[in-house]
């Protein structure tokens, strides 16, 4: 069983002091460390932006690809290693601007694998303009007289769209976001977990303090069910997402399980070679 | 050497009818190549089907047709100018009549009537069949036993009935008609042959060369080697994804390649700009991953249905920055199958993107193919370097360096999974480590590794085939299907007295240069024949250094039909004329 340390890398962050993305490293570290995950069997994709970074910083495989295209690559790194335990994680631009498309799939293709969206409400990298989930009036370099665009759901978007797991952290709630990503790996399925993740730079808005008071827990509502999908949707309505814990959850066979004649060793350990047998079964098509 | 066509709507069951005849006559032991005229919708709008019968090898289309088949009067009025006294069977209901000035001996036959006298007027391709047997002077048995084969599992009443169907068109041209068709095939060669398209050689080598996911996105005329693929991978133990857009196409084998599977993409022109992005990261990664682009009419939307062979730009340096990427160009279903399994063996060996360039015409027209040219079980499979835990136990190294400098560039990967071996890569410039970094002689450093892996290409492949005397007068020289129409042209220049090479490059990038002198240095003039507008081979030539001002000629198409090889021909006899003048 692999330590917290094993998890970890030498590699000094080029975050800002304070920034959110400490709080989603290390609850992801903490999650691999409680799910028995070994760094040589984790393979973690890591899109573009501050968030994109993340790579440099566990022990693991870690492919860091194209703006927008963690989806992809992960599935099919998947599907190429099954027995690997995937993770992707990007910003919310990443997710939710550029990527968006590929979100949508992701989330009613079902390959088992867990999503982190690290969601500040703002680009930092590229040094302050607007995200897709920055609120409308929402001042930035691009936006100087406030953002006239309405905020996505991501959410309320991914429960619609036929996701089997959706929850929501804090980077703040250690804990909680720690249990959160460790339910999302043992979920089998695709599991999103959109993780509010403070810019101290470039939003003096959506700020620590602001969350903490606007945010409520659902793990302190007996009541909230999270296999009640018209319940999940009506809460996310009237809280305007500000919610944490785990939003829905049901019970689903993976992607990768219901591919017609998939085998259970992975792709990339096969012995290739196509035998005569086969060869000629598949020729016959062609008499 | 004989070429029907059939002429109607699309959806009446032209394809069909063209496809049995294909069949039949290939499992005869003739040789056939045949094409397709269709639009960008599924219902109606003017389609043909023409296929050439041989008992030698065919592999181009032309323009004159000894039979041709009208299901509609729009047929008559556009092809029958083809025939040149040539045989004209049409329906009898169309009341067929012929265009002023086009001489044909017009046949007319009821054959939807036939048709549904039989039970259904989804016969009539079967009646048109029979039909055409019978005019091409072939024997109806081996139609009959094709069609006991081909619906036996849908029961003896509808073999016979298709049988009769096929046998009423068959008696009723050599009753009401006979000695109206003069055509006769030579002597058939047997074989084990069979009839296939570039699209489907491609997959079939893809899958005999161990790629296991197949990740793409519908597009004309590249979706065949995923609905193939679709087919077959359930018998491997593979997968094919349809998904969302060319992007995550792309991406997803980057993905896949990073955990060690052989995976692939195939697209045409609209996908393949999407997937410049992907391409780039595998390159600076140095990710295997193969992608097709089927080339079609650009740019934009362009003619979908349309050939072209203008993408070559694009395949060779599409994409932002400096990245290693391979280009093979297949120009027969024989080359597309074995470009599909080495594209492989190239992107694991020297661990990055292998881009096939195909076209349209390769790709979905048909042509006779002998069986052991597609030897699946034979194929080699070399995954290049690879490190197991144990050989990294043996490194005894703290770090893995994946991006490791070495002499020839390449350096040993690990997959995911295995110990010892986990590293970062990434599309952001890097370290031997894999961890980012800015510094200039790294940089430097990375950029020479990466590009320097292509040296080790033409030592793995030929790159410049060739056909014909060393110092021919004229070399015809192509790429892609259009090497079809050279060499049928070279046969008829050879058949005029000339001395004529053709020479087709199976390597575009890195350009085989030296393979390029050495086949080049004892001819005379140089006519290149490629379907664009820009000369694109020409400009390839150009930067490599290989373009004589004084010997290279360009024939250019650009108008959606491939070459002939008649317009070769014409266009080839001047040079040949000059250069007799000159040297005499």
């Amino acid at each position: 069983m692999a330590t917290l340390q094993e998890f970890k890398t030498a590699e000094k962050s080029w975050w800002c002091p304070g920034c959110g993305d400490f709080g989603v490293l290390a609850a992801m570290q903490k999650a691999l460390v409680a799910v028995g995950a070994e760094p040589s069997t984790t393979a973690i994709v890591a899109g573009i932006g501050c968030s994109g970074k993340l790579g440099n910083y566990i022990n693991s495989y870690n492919i860091h690809v194209t703006h927008g295209r963690t989806l992809p690559a992960a599935l099919g790194l998947k599907l190429g290693n099954r027995d690997l335990l995937v993770l992707a994680a990007g910003g919310d631009g990443d997710a939710y601007a550029i990527g968006m498309g590929h979100f949508m799939h992701a989330l009613r293709r079902n390959v088992n694998m867990t999503y982190i969206v690290m969601d500040n409400h703002v680009y930092g990298l590229t040094k302050g303009q607007t995200s897709p989930t920055s609120d409308s009036g929402f001042k930035t370099k691009t936006t100087p007289k406030g953002s006239i665009d309405r905020p996505v759901h991501p959410l309320m978007l991914a429960v619609s769209a036929g996701a089997t797991f959706v929850a929501q952290g804090f980077s703040s709630w250690q804990p909680q976001l720690a249990r959160l990503i460790q339910q999302g790996i043992e979920h089998p399925g695709f599991a999103l977990i959109n993780v509010i993740s403070p810019c101290v730079t470039y939003n003096k808005v959506n700020t620590y303090d602001w969350y903490k008071k606007t945010l409520t827990n659902l793990d302190d509502d007996p009541d909230y069910d999270s296999h009640n999908r018209p319940q999940a949707l009506a809460r996310l309505d009237i809280t305007d997402e500000l919610v944490t814990g785990i939003v829905y959850q049901e019970e689903s066979e993976p992607y990768e399980a219901q591919i017609p004649g998939f085998r259970d060793v992975p792709l990339a350990h096969q012995d290739w070679h196509v035998d005569d047998e086969t060869w000629n079964q598949i020729l016959a098509s062609f008499d | 050497m004989i070429a029907w066509k059939i002429g109607g709507e699309q959806g009446e069951g032209i394809d069909s009818t063209g496809d049995v005849l294909s069949t039949v006559a290939s499992r005869m032991g003739y040789f056939v190549y045949g094409y397709k005229l269709f639009s960008s919708r599924i219902k109606g709008g003017h389609t043909t089907y023409k296929v050439r019968i041989a008992n030698v090898p065919v592999h181009a289309a032309t323009e004159n047709t000894d039979i041709l088949v009208a299901l509609n009067q729009d047929t008559i009025n556009q092809h029958a100018r083809e025939l040149s006294g040539g045989l004209l069977l049409a329906d009898s209901v169309i009341k067929p009549t012929l265009p002023d000035g086009v001489k044909a001996t017009l046949i007319g036959l009821p054959l939807t009537e036939i048709a549904k006298a039989h039970g259904s007027v989804v016969m009539r391709n079967m009646v048109s069949v029979g039909a055409s047997a019978a005019l091409l002077n072939l024997p109806s048995q081996p139609f009959l036993d094709y069609v006991e084969s081909k619906f036996a599992r849908k029961g003896d009443a509808i073999v016979q009935a298709n049988q009769e169907a096929l046998m009423d068109g068959y008696e009723r041209v050599k009753r009401e008609f006979a000695g109206a068709s003069q055509l006769r095939l030579d002597s058939p060669v047997p074989g084990d042959r069979l009839v296939i398209t570039g699209n489907d050689a491609l997959a079939l080598g893809a899958l005999a060369g161990g790629c296991r996911l197949m990740c793409g996105y519908p597009i004309t005329p590249a979706t065949d080697i995923m609905e193939a693929l679709s087919k077959w991978m359930p018998l491997v133990g593979g997968a094919v994804v349809q998904m969302e857009d060319e992007l995550g196409s792309i991406t997803a084998c980057v993905g896949a390649g990073y955990a060690g599977v052989r995976a692939m993409t195939a697209t045409s022109g609209p996908g393949f700009s999407l997937m410049q992005e992907g391409i780039g990261l595998a390159s600076m990664a140095e990710i295997p991953v193969v992608i097709v682009d089927t080339q079609r009419s650009g740019p934009s939307t362009g003619m979908p249905t349309k050939q072209e062979q203008s993408d070559l730009m694009a395949i060779v340096n599409g994409g932002h920055g400096e990245g290693p990427r391979i280009v093979l160009a297949p120009s027969s279903p024989e080359e597309a199958f074995e470009d599909g399994w080495q594209a492989f063996n190239l992107a694991d060996t020297l661990q990055t993107p292998v881009l096939i360039a195909s076209d349209l015409s390769l790709a979905l027209w048909s042509q006779t193919v002998d069986r052991a040219q597609l030897n699946g079980p034979k194929v080699t499979i070399d995954r290049g370097p690879v490190l197991s835990a144990e050989q990294l136990v043996e490194l005894g190294q703290d770090t893995f360096y994946r991006y490791q400098i070495t002499a020839d560039g390449i350096s040993a990967r690990t997959l995911p999974g295995t110990k010892l071996g986990q590293h970062l890569a990434t599309g952001v410039e890097h370290q031997p480590s894999g961890k980012v970094s800015e510094d200039p002689g790294n940089r430097a450093k990375m950029m020479e590794k990466r590009l320097n892996k292509l040296k080790q290409v033409h030592r793995l492949r030929d790159g410049v085939k060739w056909e014909g005397p060393s110092d021919a007068d004229l070399v015809l020289l192509a790429i892609g299907s259009t090497v079809g129409a050279i060499r049928e042209a070279q046969a008829i220049l050879q058949h005029e007295g000339h001395r004529v090479a053709i020479s087709w490059l199976r390597t575009l990038s890195p350009f085989p240069v030296e393979q390029f002198r050495e086949r080049f240095q004892h001819c005379g003039q140089i006519l290149i024949v490629e379907q664009n507008a820009t000369g694109q081979v020409g400009l390839l030539m150009r930067a490599a250094g290989v373009y004589d001002d004084s010997r290279c000629h360009s024939l250019l198409k650009y108008d959606g039909v491939q070459f002939f090889p008649s317009e070769v021909v014409t266009a080839a006899r001047p040079l040949l004329q000059t250069f007799v003048e000159v040297s005499g």
